[in-house]
């Protein structure tokens, strides 16, 4: 532990801080544009420029500069003011004063620093530079005149999102910023760099000229694309969300989002549902809610109800229909939309137990019949970081796939389950912490759950500090429906056995309705989509965005999010649909408002009371079958399409058409 | 003339001028690769020791005692993440892109096999695998030849597997540049040899921890690397018994610019400015009277006025005692047919061209100090503006991460510093020149 002096005050840092850091435990601002604790130290933009004794007699640049014994360390001497004020004046002098038309102004860095360390005024009378504009993709907009190089983006790309897509050209002041050949960045998280930088250069493209960030409505939420829980800031003007940007959460998305939790965002002002329907005669038409309710009170279920739950429903929903078919009389919940029925006896053994900021620690990992990429791509970031900084072995079985690190690829024949080759099985035997991750492909195959508990079983896979058997779940509600009870035994095959009169659909839209046939089908969601296409009564419902709503992310990690803006038209949340309708069947439900309800989940389900990680037992069911047969597949197919949300956005689809779809081949009007 | 200049009998650089073959039968004959299995004998220490001894100091520009810079090497091989050791490496540094130099290129095309010989027993004393040769891009026919040297080497089993069966395995690889000048700092070599864009790396970690390919690496220049044999085997003393103390050895000195016969020549170091220019160069153009300023290290360092640089000593500390410096020794007189302002503000838009755009202060200084530049060559500015330009090179120096930006400023700051009345004069009959527009009545 170093001791260092930092403008008089003796402190002690850590053993590896740099000067920088020290700086900032004693409580001194260091301004800075190229430094960014998540990324490699360039060095290169020289704001942060500090006196050290000893050392050479002038200024040094903190961030790269390990902090040493018994360094004294200046950040208010006459040699640093000059030093910044001089490194303002440079970056100025070829930066555009187009503030006003430039969407980082109120957010920006360079505005922020030039008005704390800079002078009033430039010297410079000579003509500034002008640069072309680069093409980077549907999600990143770039006025590179305005680049002050500082390599944010450059280093993210390479570094966290693992793309090599951007970098720089040319020397000295003619040095750009470009993706080379200007095609779209290859990268789901292409929304970063934007966030990353400190100018107005690379801006987001969809949120262009849309507003200031003094305007909008800053709300807490919890991102639902995926299953890992990002956690995000909504930002909303009136009764529109503008944009989703990541929050700070080192347990889970670190400070990074996906693009699709960037930019879905604007697929919630289209296909909405804002009125309720009832299907009449085949045709579903625009009724009150009053003949809604009506109409599902008409069908006198008895206890013949089922519910199935969507990817994005929040736990207190699910709970209320749980509630609402428990006061019929009947269990049949499911929440394993696509038709997944693996056993539940034990959460643990369908939970990702490593933790997402665990996996960075494992140094062999094998993923089955998974493409962590799409699937959660956080999770893949800490993945590449297990293989970047600790050289972590991985293993793949199933259907290839370009996971930005290397993998050893086995085959797609599940039966390599229960064969591992020597090089994978001897590999486990010395791990330190061996980890296997399942994907939701893999569950999809008879026997490959079993398989791979008991390859946990042979490999030590679980230990006395260390669970590295994982299951990587897709959906958003997922691992809250499971702790519902929202898996019904047998899957959803089973349930349509049960023919119920009546069923609940919350949001499921990957759910084939054809085995429903003969059942009422009452649909409470958002988007006019698949679920609402076969629905018999349409409730209309709130999205993410627009209630208050408990999520449990694929490691069980319970987080609340807040209400940003209110559904639109007639729309109501969720929870109080569910209200009014047990009333109208005579099945009144025990709250009057959401903070009752809230309650009244924390006493069934005390571990959804309070935020964190749920404590799961580690007790994996035995005598599941063990013989996986067939071949791996990926359930995702369009990373950009997988939920009614994102297919709504005219943003994800256009991500879709260009990164994904690109070479297909193009249409062409008939002549 | 009471300095000692350099006799025959002890030029180290005996084919300087490619009178004879540059061939190993040729080198052979000159005296290289003559029983170098001898030293390698000696053990690493003992060659460091004499190197030290010989009081050589780097011949790229910085001056840093070589034996010493040697000595930073590691002497266990450090181990990577598995636990496997990792190999040093010698870079000699052939990019010699510097306005003003050129003898690293007579060495190349002309004495080869010294430069290889010494990167033998340089890399065996620094515990190196082996050795890159990083060629200047434009040096084409260096290039081949120095490519045809090293196969001659190879041929003959003097590098390679049981080097000139001194027991030693050591490579010899020759890598060309692309022809910029960035390249020729140490870091920026060693991204550039990774295949990366040319830019200098933040130091700590030096090359000697953590250089070419994480490896602990020396870069050297040729000139330092290629005097080694010969100190070997005439002895440290030798080479120590010339110039001052301090500044020992001899040294490729080149003279271009307003001289009767502008030379490359090796000459014993602190030989006074004007000795040098009389014995080697046959006196200034016009005589010693029509001496404006000399550059005497190549264009990165501030020039010297004729009046301060006549008896000045041409070494290390002499120069810098005149605000100057030796650099390579490159010296470029310049006599009082010179735009000296136009002169240096063509220095200064080599720099901005050559700025690798990194960081900051240089990449954003060096253009905005090449427009003021053009702008004081006629004189279209005013006086205060020469402040501002003064204070836009203090800006750029000692804030950047490599050299580059240094060099770039140093120029322009001597400029001032000695021909501050010239850059006013020109101002004054500038604006003078022009007719005050008056208002109409």
């Amino acid at each position: 532990m170093p001791k260092v002096t930092v403008d008089g005050v003796e402190l002690e840092v850590p053993q590896g801080a740099t000067v920088l850091q020290a700086a900032e435990l004693a409580g001194k601002e260091i301004p800075r544009f190229c430094y960014h604790e998540r990324l490699s130290i360039a060095g290169n933009c020289r704001m942060c420029l500090v006196e050290v004794k000893p050392g050479p007699p002038k200024p040094q640049a903190s961030c790269a500069l390990p902090a040493a014994e018994g360094q004294e360390i200046r950040t208010d001497s006459e040699m640093v003011k000059k030093a910044r004020e001089g490194v303002m004046e440079f970056l100025l002098i070829n930066h555009p004063l187009d503030c006003p038309i430039c969407d980082q102004g109120g957010e920006c860095d360079l505005q922020d620093q030039s008005i704390a360390y800079g002078k009033g005024g430039s010297r410079y009378e000579e003509n500034k530079r002008a640069v072309t504009e680069k093409y980077m993709g549907p999600i990143v907009k770039t006025v590179m005149t305005r680049c002050i190089h500082c390599t944010r983006c450059v280093r993210f790309a390479e570094e966290i999102a693992g793309v090599e897509d951007i970098g720089a050209i040319g020397r000295g002041e003619n040095m750009q910023i470009t993706s080379y050949l200007e095609g779209a960045v290859q990268s789901e998280l292409s929304g970063n760099v934007v966030d990353l930088c400190p100018v107005g250069a690379l801006t987001s493209k969809p949120y262009a000229f849309e507003a200031r960030p003094w305007e909008l409505t800053k709300t807490l939420g919890i991102d639902v694309m995926d299953g890992v829980g990002t956690n995000i800031r909504i930002d909303s003007r009136g009764r529109e969300v503008l944009r989703a940007l990541p929050r700070v959460n080192d347990d889970v998305n670190e400070e990074w989002a996906t693009d699709k939790t960037r930019h879905a965002v604007d697929g919630l002002m289209k296909r909405r549902l804002d009125k309720p329907y009832v299907r009449r005669n085949g045709k579903l038409e625009a009724a009150s809610w009053n003949e809604a309710f009506q109409a599902i009170a008409d069908v006198k279920a008895g206890s013949s109800v089922a519910a199935i739950a969507g990817d994005l429903v929040d736990c207190e929903t699910m709970y209320a229909t749980k509630r609402l078919l428990k006061s019929m009389r009947s269990d049949l919940l499911e929440g394993r939309q696509t038709g997944l029925s693996y056993d539940t006896s034990n959460l643990a053994a369908v939970n990702f137990n490593s933790t997402i900021a665990g996996i960075e620690e494992a140094d062999v990992i094998v993923l089955v019949s998974t493409n962590p990429r799409w699937e959660a791509s956080l999770v893949n970031t800490r993945i590449r970081k297990a293989v970047r900084s600790r050289g972590a072995k991985v293993y793949g079985v199933g259907p290839e796939a370009d996971l930005t690190y290397p993998v050893e690829w086995l085959g797609d024949d599940m039966s390599l389950l229960g064969k591992m080759p020597k090089a994978v099985t001897d590999a486990l035997k010395g791990a330190e912490k061996p980890a296997l991750i399942l994907g939701g492909g893999a569950l999809s195959v008879e026997g490959a759950h079993g398989a791979a508990l008991q390859l946990a079983n042979d490999y030590k896979l679980v230990r006395r500090d260390w669970n590295g058997f994982n299951v990587l779940h897709i959906g958003a509600s997922r691992t809250g429906g499971l702790i519902l009870g929202y898996a019904y035994d047998g899957g959803i095959k089973a349930l349509a056995a049960k023919k119920p009169k009546l069923l609940f659909s919350l949001g499921a839209d990957e759910t084939d309705y054809a085995q429903f046939e003969k059942s009422f089908k009452v649909y409470i969601g958002h988007h006019g989509d698949a679920g609402a296409h076969a629905a018999d009564v349409i409730m209309p419902g709130a999205a993410y965005t627009e209630k208050n709503g408990t999520y449990v992310n694929l490691e069980g990690r319970v987080q609340h999010s807040a209400k940003a803006i209110f559904a639109p038209g007639d729309a109501r949340e969720d929870w109080s649909i569910l209200r009014a309708l047990s009333d109208v069947i005579g099945r009144t439900l025990p709250f009057d408002n959401f903070e009752e309800l809230r309650t009244r989940m924390a006493k069934d389900h005390p571990e959804l009371a309070e935020e964190g990680l749920v404590a799961l037992e580690w007790k994996p069911p035995t005598g599941l079958p063990k013989k996986p047969k067939g071949q791996g597949v990926h359930p995702i197919k369009d990373f950009y399409l997988t939920n009614s949300i994102a297919r709504a956005s005219a943003t994800m689809q256009r991500c879709s058409a260009e990164l994904l779809h690109a070479d297909d081949e193009v249409l062409e009007a008939a002549e | 003339m009471g300095f000692d200049f350099l006799q025959d009998k002890d030029r180290i650089f005996t084919n300087v001028y490619g009178f004879q073959d540059y061939g190993l039968k040729a080198a052979k004959k000159r005296g290289d690769w003559d029983e170098t299995a001898k030293f390698i004998k000696l053990g690493n220490d003992k060659i460091i020791e004499e190197i030290k001894a010989s009081g050589l100091r780097g011949r790229g520009g910085a001056g840093f005692p070589t034996g010493l810079k040697w000595s930073f090497m590691p002497k266990e091989a450090p181990t990577d993440s598995q636990g496997n050791p990792r190999p040093s490496f010698l870079v000699i540094n052939a990019d010699e892109s510097e306005p003003g130099s050129c003898k690293d290129r007579e060495i190349l095309r002309n004495d080869p096999h010294k430069l290889i010989e010494g990167a033998l027993i340089a890399g065996f004393a620094m515990r190196a695998r082996a050795a890159y040769i990083y060629i200047r891009g434009e040096y084409i026919m260096e290039a081949k030849v120095m490519e045809a040297a090293v196969k001659e080497a190879y041929d003959a089993g003097l590098i390679g597997k049981n080097a000139a069966k001194s027991g030693y395995d050591f490579d010899v690889f020759v890598h060309r540049g692309a022809g910029a000048y960035i390249c020729g700092e140490e870091t920026a070599m060693i991204e550039s040899l990774e295949g990366k864009k040319g830019q200098p790396r933040l130091k700590p970690p030096f090359p000697a921890g953590a250089g070419l390919y994480g490896c602990p690496t020396t870069v050297n220049n040729v000139e330092s690397i290629a005097v080694v044999p010969t100190i070997m085997r005439r002895g440290g003393d030798w080479f120590a018994s010339f110039g001052r103390e301090g500044n020992h050895g001899t040294k490729l000195f080149q003279v271009s610019g307003h001289v009767d016969k502008p030379a490359v020549f090796e000459e014993a170091m602190s030989i006074p400015f004007k000795d040098m220019i009389e014995k080697h160069c046959g006196g200034i153009t016009g005589g010693w009277d029509n001496l404006l300023a000399v550059i005497p290290g190549g264009s990165s360092v501030p020039l010297v006025p004729a009046e301060q640089i006549m008896d000045a000593p041409m070494d290390f500390d002499g120069l810098k005692d005149l605000g100057s410096g030796l650099g390579t020794a490159a010296v470029i007189v310049m006599d009082k047919s010179t735009d000296i302002v136009r002169a240096i503000s063509r220095l200064a838009y080599f720099y901005k061209h050559e700025s690798c755009g990194q960081c900051t202060p240089c990449r954003e200084g060096t253009g905005w100090m090449w427009r003021v530049m053009e702008k004081m060559r006629d004189g279209d500015a005013d006086i205060g503006d020469i402040d501002t330009l003064y204070e836009v090179t203090k800006q750029v120096e000692g804030h950047t991460i490599c050299a580059l930006g240094d060099a770039a400023a140093w120029p322009i700051q001597g400029l001032i510093r000695h021909f501050r009345p010239e850059m006013e004069r020109r101002i004054r009959e500038n604006n003078a020149a022009e007719p005050v527009m008056e208002a109409a009545e």
